[in-house]
């Protein structure tokens, strides 16, 4: 790999030294769970058996009692706008046109908030409480993955109460 | 859950990295571009190649840079029947590590020796550089070393 | 004699547990793989992760291919309220010495240690080329097992082992493994057999090298009441120290480990008779040196758990050394040990640990 100081014959000043490494990745089973869950186009959950909350996606544990989480909760489709940001700064390799929208979405049910492309909205209209759903790809294009998620929508009902997610900020 | 086969995926992990070498690490890789090997000096006046900024011995700075090789000695090798992708050679090759004449310490590189057979502990080697024109300041601008008499 | 290596503070190992070392653990995640190993590590004393006061964990995100893997991790344990909490990017024996100072210090009278890593997600011959020199070396990509044969051959030119010599402890240590549940590589098989095996790089054959292993292991360290409370006849950690050579090969002599016989001198192995020795050395003509450095006769009892041979989980390979020569003293079967943990190519960083019974 060539060097600008190398064609000038001036003295090595840098080194390129690019690294690659190829793995093989297995989710696990609680995050297999919500994989799973997403090529049938449903959010799956995982519940803590000593406090109650509903994790998704879940890791297997519960990163407050260290248990394990073995039971699956299908929640809904439905979730509050936490909070959220307006993108404008382009970065290589977007692929989607900014400014955007991501958004961290508490879907009903769950007791962690995960983030999420928000459309149909202006950039300006965006705010916390704001009542969404999730829109899925064509059904024949459903996989393991969360590219079965187009984005998040809003689904026309009255903002959510503040009480109702504050101490998910 | 109906599937019983893990799911898995292929992640590719990769970053182009551009690393300054400071003046004594990057005088190494100068002459590397124009065929020549060099070491530093460290303390008590030994020799050390490849060249660190300190002597790996006394932590004390490093001095002058000095003209070794082109040959030098086998301290110890291990012959690779099979190479992974990522090695310098994609033939059968022995690693080695060279004691540079002039060198107090030695050099990890390849030697293209042919054979397994064909190798010990103790035998010369000398430097096999690539063209000049394929040469861009860094370890693989040697292509090799090779018993000498067969450079 | 050395008194920095001395505990003035006695520190004991009050519990050790380990996962069963597999070769591929497919179905779980880190978080899965660790949780079972937490549990069993405080259920074996009746102890929660409230009684410990401080948490250090052993690992490298490397494995895994992402950042911050080893925060994950501790989703495990389940840090809340907030915890006291550390991290090492190596094998959880180093982790149990950041510990066992702070232990030393008197600032927590009870810590937890963990290390975990699936070696099966990437190629290791790859990835462990990435922790040489960048400018010299990695570019390279000299995996593990090249630069353990350069040691061996290194070894045998020196005449201080041979190829027999190898064969005889991969022998001997899957042979003692068959008495170890958690042991992956488990067998009966003479070492003249061993011996008709081709060349990996040689002079290092398959069954010279250590297997590739999926893993995790935790320890319980213990001081004052909460060392009395928990075991009945303690652990005691005796001895602790860990030195570093040069990370320039060239620079240094391979058929002989400066780093360990200083970290031995200092945890003061030489004060009493060793009865058993766990030491990791994952390619098999490294026991010889290590053996040498550590000052051992032949009377004593070298990996009875197998040792690397048998299992490899990176990461947690050197923890268990220590859990298992932990597990010697608090069965009877020995009175004093010594444990031993290694990181970096050919034995480039050495630990060494001197634990007695009462």
């Amino acid at each position: 790999m060539a060097d600008e100081t190398t064609t000038e014959r001036g003295p090595v000043t840098t080194l390129a030294t690019p690294i690659r490494l190829d793995f093989e990745f297995t989710p696990g089973v609680a995050q297999s769970v919500f994989l799973r869950g997403l090529k049938q186009a449903k959010f799956m959950g995982q519940r803590c058996s000593v406090c109650g909350k509903v994790y998704v996606p879940s890791r297997g544990s519960c990163p407050t009692d260290g248990v394990p989480t073995t039971e699956d909760v299908e929640l809904s489709n439905s979730g509050t706008i936490t909070t959220y940001c307006v993108v404008n700064v382009p970065f290589a390799g977007q692929s989607i046109e900014i400014p955007y929208i991501c958004a961290q979405i508490l879907l009903d049910g769950a007791n962690l908030s995960f983030m999420g492309l928000i459309q149909e909205i202006a950039t300006d209209q965006i705010r916390m409480g704001l009542r969404v759903e999730a829109v899925w790809v064509e059904p024949d294009e459903l996989t393991e993955s969360l590219s079965s998620v187009r984005y998040f929508r809003p689904n026309g009902e009255p903002d959510a109460d503040y009480e109702t997610y504050k101490e998910y900020l | 859950m109906p599937d019983s086969e893990a799911l898995h995926a292929e992640h590719r992990l990769e970053y182009p990295y551009s690393r300054s070498t400071g003046p004594v690490i990057g005088a190494f890789l100068t002459g590397l571009r124009d065929g020549k090997l060099l070491g530093v000096r460290g303390a008590g006046g030994s020799v050390i190649v490849p060249p660190t900024e300190y002597d790996p011995t006394t932590g004390e700075d490093t001095g002058e840079l000095v003209e070794v090789g082109p040959g030098g000695v086998v301290e110890t090798w291990a012959w690779v029947g099979e190479p992974l992708r990522k090695h310098p050679l994609q033939t059968p090759f022995a690693w080695a590590l060279i004691r540079l004449d002039g060198a107090d310490t030695a050099l990890l590189h390849v030697v293209d020796s042919g054979a397994p057979d064909a190798l010990a502990a103790g035998d010369r080697v000398t430097v096999r550089f690539r063209p000049e024109s394929e040469r861009i300041g860094a370890m693989a601008d040697i292509e090799a070393f090779v018993p000498e008499g067969r450079a | 004699m050395s008194a920095a290596g001395r505990t003035p503070r006695p520190v004991s190992i009050a519990s050790f547990a380990q996962a069963k070392n597999v070769r591929r653990d497919q179905e779980r995640n880190e978080v899965e793989g660790l949780m079972p190993v937490i549990a069993e590590v405080f259920g074996n004393i009746g102890i929660t992760k409230d009684d410990v006061d401080f948490i250090c964990s052993g690992s490298t995100d490397y494995l895994i291919g992402g950042p911050f893997s080893f925060v994950m991790a501790l989703d495990a344990v389940g840090v809340w309220p907030p915890r006291s909490e550390s991290h090492v990017e190596m094998d959880g024996a180093f982790a149990l010495y950041e510990a066992w100072v702070l232990l030393q210090e008197g600032e927590i009278d009870a810590a937890l240690v963990y290390s975990f890593g699936r070696s099966s997600l990437g190629d290791l011959r790859e990835i462990l080329a990435l922790q040489l020199d960048p400018y010299y070396l990695a570019p390279l990509w000299p995996d593990p097992i090249s630069l353990a044969a350069l040691q061996a051959r290194a070894l045998i030119d020196a005449g201080k082992a041979t190829e027999a010599d190898f064969a005889a402890i991969a022998a001997r240590s899957r042979r003692d493994a068959l008495a170890n549940p958690h042991a992956q590589v488990a067998l009966d098989v003479s070492a003249d057999t061993l011996l008709e095996d081709e060349y990996v790089v040689s002079p290092l054959r398959r069954h010279a090298l250590p297997p590739i292993t999926d893993g995790a292991a935790a320890i319980v360290l213990a001081a004052g009441d909460k060392a009395a409370r928990w075991s009945e006849h303690p652990v005691w950690i005796t001895g602790f120290d860990h030195r570093m050579e040069s990370h320039a090969l060239g620079a240094r002599d391979l058929t002989s480990s400066p780093s360990t016989a200083k970290a031995a001198d200092v945890a003061g192995v030489a004060d009493g008779p060793i009865d058993v020795a766990e030491i990791h050395a994952p390619y098999a003509h490294q026991e010889i040196i290590v053996k040498q450095a550590l000052g051992l006769g032949d009377d004593v009892t070298i990996n009875p758990s197998g040792g690397p041979l048998a299992a490899n989980p990176l990461m947690s390979a050197g923890l268990i050394r220590i859990g298992e020569a932990a597990a010697r003293i608090a069965s009877g079967e020995a009175r004093r040990a010594v444990a031993h943990a290694t990181s970096g190519p050919c034995l480039q960083q050495n630990l060494v640990c001197v634990l007695e019974g009462e």
